[in-house]
């Protein structure tokens, strides 16, 4: 009897082990490293992967998920070390080292096998014309307003032009109380203070800090921004400790209505109602230059996501991607971050149940997204260097434009 | 035979403390020099890490870092930052351990103390950091109790101002690191026989004679293993200062761990950050050295 059974057994678990083993060679597993999964509410990340491969079958999807920093550390190794994983989630600031050191595929040929509708993208990022990622959710930036401090102050009509910035932001100071117009982190430790709150005034005119695809840091527009911010500065309008402050700190100040206006990004809309409910606020665009009518660039950071130049799963990465930035699932997955979406047709749900974020949708929709820094080289040490400067110029030691032309030669070095 | 037998017992002898060693040997190599000598290898290298090719780049590196104004700068700030860290934790640490080690103090006041005292060396350097963030932020508590005395008359940016920076960290470092050295030179004090107290009364001497011919000369020892210790462990003082200052403003506090690690993490100059690495560890060892040569000499 025990010699009948086990070769039966045997067959058995041969046949099991073959039919599994077959099944595993047809999967494609897809490795996925990103920063989001922490970011999005739990486990929603993985139901939008374990959709995909509802929809694709035989391709399964490993997230790898950790914390921004340690994400960027682990993509520049893994692009040095040739053990990038398939599909890796981008910021615009890593681009351009990335691609210098070819660990990123140009998706230009895998959209036109496929057949891909370029015209449904919010922005296509391309160096060296690859195109190598694709903004999936925007992070807008527009200005703050603390409504309750602005009536207390007398400023009935919020600010739209530099000028009445200015105005609003000095009848909204009183040091004496700890109240202050504006804030402005420039801590050197996180410099994207001079993305966000600095050369985001230049874009929003339709200005740039660039020319020909170089830096051009003397000319107007920024050399105009350092005097606007200089002057902002020297009517005591901007709260205390900008050398060392920190994003964390300039939401912390404007949350217990220390200051009247900030720049900031849209996803800490919930964050802000959840520290202090009672905080009565409005977003509005940027300020602009006078006399300027054109489209208002509109600061943005992204979530990005690119392909691997050494997978060897490109097609079925291409797959995902597309999977991602199709209207339905991007909705869905910027709806989930409180972010805009990356297919201009995807319309996230918290647009029309939220008036705060319908408004910025409004101002979205009627601007273009801008930063410069996207596909810069070591875009962050450029922040760093432009942020020193500003220092200087703001500690007294130097006039805006000695500030503009420092930045500019440190900035030419790195080109 | 006989032979044949003793010279391999011998050579069993010879090979036996090296296999007892061979583990800890493997370990030091694998986490220890093997890192070191790569980090060595990359600060010769152009692209290191970022290049799958990296060429050769010769002394290309350490020539940049030495023109470089930034790194001479942080070189200065480190050895301020250091030395006074150093002289103040061992002049705080020494004051404390007398007070504690006094027979004058009540004890129960003592025991209260003891726990005050040796609390800053119970928080990680991002608490002290944050602690100290909001106490001396320009509307903290620091410069509310000031103004309220008179002393200043405006609110001091100490972190965000160039002149009170350095100083400001300098002091969140004292503030972090003195419980080491009190604690190490309490257990000398108590250490050191009565006798040598109670001679020096029938002699007559007064208490600042006794501090500086017994206790100061029992605890010398103490005192320079522990200054020496601090001063290493100080120069490499990175997680304070990147959250109190991130090096700046503009550069006033830049030290090499933070100019070092903006090589590495904000330029991507991982070649050049590797040369930095090995100038603090060249002054990092050349300490070392001196502190076994010190400790080999007692």
């Amino acid at each position: 009897m025990t010699f009948r059974i086990k070769p039966a057994m045997l067959k058995m678990a041969a046949a099991a082990w073959l039919l599994g083993a077959t099944s595993a060679m047809a999967d494609t597993t897809l490795e996925f490293t990103q920063w989001w999964e922490p970011e999005l509410p739990a486990g929603s990340l993985r139901k939008i992967m374990d959709d995909f491969e509802a929809a694709n079958p035989g391709i399964k999807v490993t997230l790898v998920s950790g914390p921004y920093a340690t994400t960027r550390d682990q993509i520049s190794v893994g692009a040095a070390t040739g053990t990038l994983s398939d599909v890796v989630g981008l910021d615009g600031a890593w681009v351009n080292n990335l691609n210098a050191q070819g660990a990123l595929a140009d998706m230009n040929p895998m959209m036109d096998a496929s057949g891909f509708d370029k015209a449904q993208v919010a922005d296509i990022i391309k160096v060296d014309g690859k195109a190598v990622m694709f903004p999936v959710a925007s992070f807008v930036y527009p200005v703050f307003v603390n409504l309750d401090l602005a009536a207390q102050a007398g400023v009935t009509k919020l600010p739209s032009t530099r000028a009445e910035f200015l105005e609003a932001a000095k009848k909204m100071t009183h040091a004496d109380k700890n109240q202050y117009g504006w804030v402005l982190p420039l801590s050197l430790q996180t410099p994207s203070g001079v993305q966000n709150d600095m050369m985001s005034w230049v874009w929003a005119s339709g200005q740039s800090m660039m020319a020909d695809g170089k830096p051009a840091l003397e000319g107007k527009p920024v050399v105009d921004m350092l005097t606007f911010v200089k002057s902002l500065n020297d009517a005591g309008t901007i709260s205390p400790g900008i050398a060392t402050k920190t994003e964390q700190e300039k939401v912390e100040e404007f949350v217990n209505d220390r200051v009247g206006m900030m720049i900031d990004s849209l996803a800490h809309v919930n964050l802000i109602r959840k520290r202090n409910p009672k905080l009565n606020f409005d977003l509005i665009p940027v300020p602009v230059v006078e006399n300027y009518s054109g489209k208002r660039g509109l600061p943005y950071a992204s979530w990005g996501i690119g392909i691997s130049a050494g997978s060897k799963h490109q097609e079925e990465a291409w797959k995902l991607v597309q999977y991602l930035m199709s209207e339905k699932v991007n909705a869905k997955l910027v709806s989930l971050a409180n972010a805009f979406p990356g297919n201009v047709n995807a319309k996230p749900d918290f647009v029309t149940s939220d008036k705060a974020f319908g408004k910025a949708f409004e101002i979205f929709k009627t601007g273009y997204l801008a930063n410069e820094f996207t596909g810069l080289p070591v875009a962050e040490d450029l922040m760093t260097q432009f942020d020193v400067q500003a220092q200087k110029m703001l500690a007294g030691e130097q006039s805006p434009e000695q500030a503009a032309g420092n930045a500019q030669k440190g900035w030419m070095a790195k080109f | 035979m006989t032979r044949q037998k003793r010279s391999r017992h011998r050579l069993k002898r010879a090979v036996a403390p090296y296999l007892y060693l061979s583990p800890s040997l493997v370990i030091i190599g694998l986490l220890m020099l093997l890192p070191m000598v790569t980090v060595i290898g990359y600060s010769f290298q152009n692209s290191a890490v970022l290049r799958r090719d990296p060429s050769f780049a010769g002394l290309k590196h350490y020539q940049a870092i030495f023109a470089d104004p930034v790194f001479w700068a942080s070189l200065w700030h480190t050895l301020y930052f250091t030395c006074m860290s150093v002289v103040f934790h061992m002049t705080i640490g020494m004051v404390f351990a007398l007070m504690l080690n006094s027979d004058r103090i009540n004890p129960t006041l003592r025991n209260i103390l003891r726990v005050l005292y040796i609390l800053p060396w119970l928080f990680t350097a991002v608490i002290i950091a944050v602690i100290w963030r909001l106490l001396l932020e320009p509307n903290g508590v620091v410069n509310s109790v000031l103004m309220q005395m008179g002393i200043i008359g405006y609110k001091v940016e100490w972190f965000s101002s160039p002149e009170t920076a350095l100083h400001a960290v300098t002091f969140a470092n004292i503030w972090a690191g003195y419980p080491l050295f009190m604690v190490s030179l309490l257990a000398g004090l108590q250490g050191i026989p009565k006798d040598f107290y109670e001679a020096a009364d029938i002699d007559g001497a007064k208490a600042y004679q006794k501090l500086i011919f017994i206790t100061i000369p029992q605890l010398m020892p103490i005192i320079i293993s522990i200054s020496l210790l601090d001063f290493i462990w100080t120069m490499q003082v990175f997680p304070l200062i990147w959250i109190t200052t991130g090096g700046g403003p503009i550069y006033s506090t830049e030290v090499l761990s933070t100019y070092t690690y903006k090589l590495a993490f904000s330029s991507y100059n991982l070649s050049q950050a590797a040369a930095s690495a090995v100038i603090i560890l060249l002054i990092s060892l050349g300490l070392t050295l001196f502190y076994i040569r010190y400790q080999k000499a007692r």
